[in-house]
């Protein structure tokens, strides 16, 4: 076997077996530290091993032999370094000797565990990259675009916060199950929403590590849940969206709205499978949440071979009921560029005015009520709304489109 | 595990016996249920003394040892198994009590 394909070898190993390989170390040894670190060092002998010995049969069997050996060579050393001979054996005691193997709802308690909501919100994510995606620290740092350091201590102060306040490991009871699964949700919907539009102006303006990463965990949760609407739901949104992704972006890094996008450059894969999961959640009866009508609303775009096939009437509605359940003026201003194509755009900006005052510092909302102008024929508001937009867009491919657009306005 | 749940509030008032009569609840239920190890409310900050006695001798100031807007009103100490059952006890207790409650563990 050539070096290139042992490398091949350990990159798919790590990608399948990272998550479970530390869910499973952290259910035997009852501790993230020394299960991130455990298979850490395993993973460094495969990299050492793998090109003289030859790659294992079973790469996934060989990495937990490996790791759990490299785990209690470590709990002897420390017991014996610091006299912790003590501590270390309680540890052993605490655990009940379970197996260690294909046990599913490993990675399940451990998502858990990392989108635990006594966590905040960026320790949830960057645990979450860290302990199930195997993202590096160097990584989610870039990512997220804080110093390396400060991502460092985060997810160790997250660590700590864990083991001190016993949060526990383990998939939550079926009472609190609903609850706690939305906020696993949230988590990987922001992960992805960060690669989708990604912020600053050092950042390229798609990040396709982390939306890959993001549809990746959320496709564990939908297998792990597979009763969850919502998970099917989130999954769903996110293929559809990322199905659009290279069509998003034209030649000169400016974002291509919907309308523009060259349909033909679309993933047909990706939007037969998030369209599958969209029937399959209607065929289910099952009155659906948030992500289910986000997801809907994609499929709908995504059936249309040509912007003007679109079924907006049919968009709006599904809008209707995702306001429903959600009032939120972000979703009452997408709902209005939906009207726009059904009612005329001097319907949607008379909604769209109605949103001013919560969605003063929001560019979409300029960047909205901009194109509604233009289309009116009202030049000069528009041209201030544009600045707005501009002024407020954190997308650098955002930013270039809106100052095209300004250019085009008549003068 | 044992938690301390820190009673927080920013109003020098006692309870109003309402209130009182919701937090008798909530301790039998912890008392009936085993979760129960201590409880107390405590004199406003106000009344409070700081001695310190790491010199030679010890120096008494009148006054709570940080002013703050939001103080410490009381406490419960409570047996849980882990922070998912000691965070709906805290809910729980938050509501008898109508006040904000800190959850923390011991070491």
């Amino acid at each position: 076997m050539s070096g290139i394909d042992v490398e091949d070898a350990v990159n798919q190993a790590y990608h399948a077996e990272w998550g479970r390989l530390v869910a499973a170390l952290t259910r035997r040894f009852g501790d993230l530290d020394l299960a991130e670190e455990a298979a850490a060092e395993a993973f460094a002998a495969a990299v050492e091993r793998w090109p003289s010995d030859g790659v294992p049969a079973n790469p996934g069997a060989w990495l937990t032999t490996t790791a759990k050996r490299k785990a209690i060579d470590r709990i002897r050393r420390e017991s014996k370094r610091d006299g912790k001979h003590q501590e270390a054996q309680v540890l052993f005691e605490d655990q009940p000797p379970e197996p260690l193997g294909a046990v599913e709802d490993d990675r399940l308690r451990l998502i858990f565990t990392c989108c635990h909501p006594a966590l905040a919100m960026p320790a949830r994510v960057a645990l979450t990259l860290r302990m199930l995606g195997g993202l590096t620290v160097p990584e989610i740092a870039r990512a997220f675009l804080v110093q390396e350091s400060a991502m460092a201590q985060r997810i160790t102060r997250a660590k700590a916060k864990i083991k001190a306040a016993r949060i526990p490991y383990r998939v939550p009871s079926v009472e609190d199950l609903r609850g706690r699964v939305s906020g696993v949700l949230a988590v990987l919907y922001l992960i992805f929403n960060e690669g989708y539009l990604a912020t600053g102006p050092e950042s390229g303006p798609v990040r396709a590590d982390l939306t890959a990463e993001a549809i990746r965990l959320t496709r564990l949760v939908r297998d792990l849940l597979p009763d969850d609407g919502e998970a099917a739901g989130l999954l769903a949104l996110m293929v559809l969206t990322e199905a659009r992704r290279t069509a998003r972006i034209s030649a000169t890094g400016e974002l291509v709205t919907l309308d523009e996008q060259d349909r033909g450059g679309w993933d047909a894969a990706l939007i037969a499978e998030g369209q599958a999961l969209v029937r399959e959640r209607l065929a289910s009866g099952q009155a659906p949440g948030p992500y289910q009508l986000l997801a809907a609303i994609n499929a709908v775009h995504t059936s249309a071979r040509d912007v003007r096939d679109t079924d907006w009437s049919q968009i709006v509605a599904l809008y209707d009921r995702l306001a429903g359940l959600d009032p939120s003026p972000v979703i009452a201003l997408n709902r209005a560029v939906a009207v726009a194509e059904m009612d005329g755009p001097g319907v949607a900006l008379a909604a769209v005015d109605r949103l001013a005052s919560e969605l003063a510092g929001y560019h979409a909302y300029y960047a909205t009520r901009a194109e509604l102008l233009r289309r009116l024929g009202r030049g000069p508001e528009a041209r201030l709304a544009y600045d707005k937009a501009i002024e407020l867009a954190g997308n650098s491919a955002e930013a270039a489109t809106l100052k095209r657009r300004r250019g085009q306005l008549a003068t | 595990m044992q938690y301390l749940l820190s009673v927080i509030h920013d109003q020098l008032e006692l309870a109003p016996s309402d209130e009182m009569a919701a937090i008798d609840e909530f301790n039998d239920r912890l008392q009936a249920d085993g979760h129960w190890v201590f409880a107390g409310g405590l004199g406003f900050p106000n009344t409070a003394t700081v001695i310190d006695n790491r010199g030679a001798t010890p120096v008494v100031t009148d006054g709570p040892f940080v002013e703050t807007k939001e103080f410490l009103a009381g406490f419960w100490i409570i047996e849980a198994p882990d922070l998912d059952t000691a965070l709906k006890l805290a809910a729980d207790g938050s509501k008898a009590c109508n006040r904000k409650v800190e959850v923390r563990a011991f070491l």
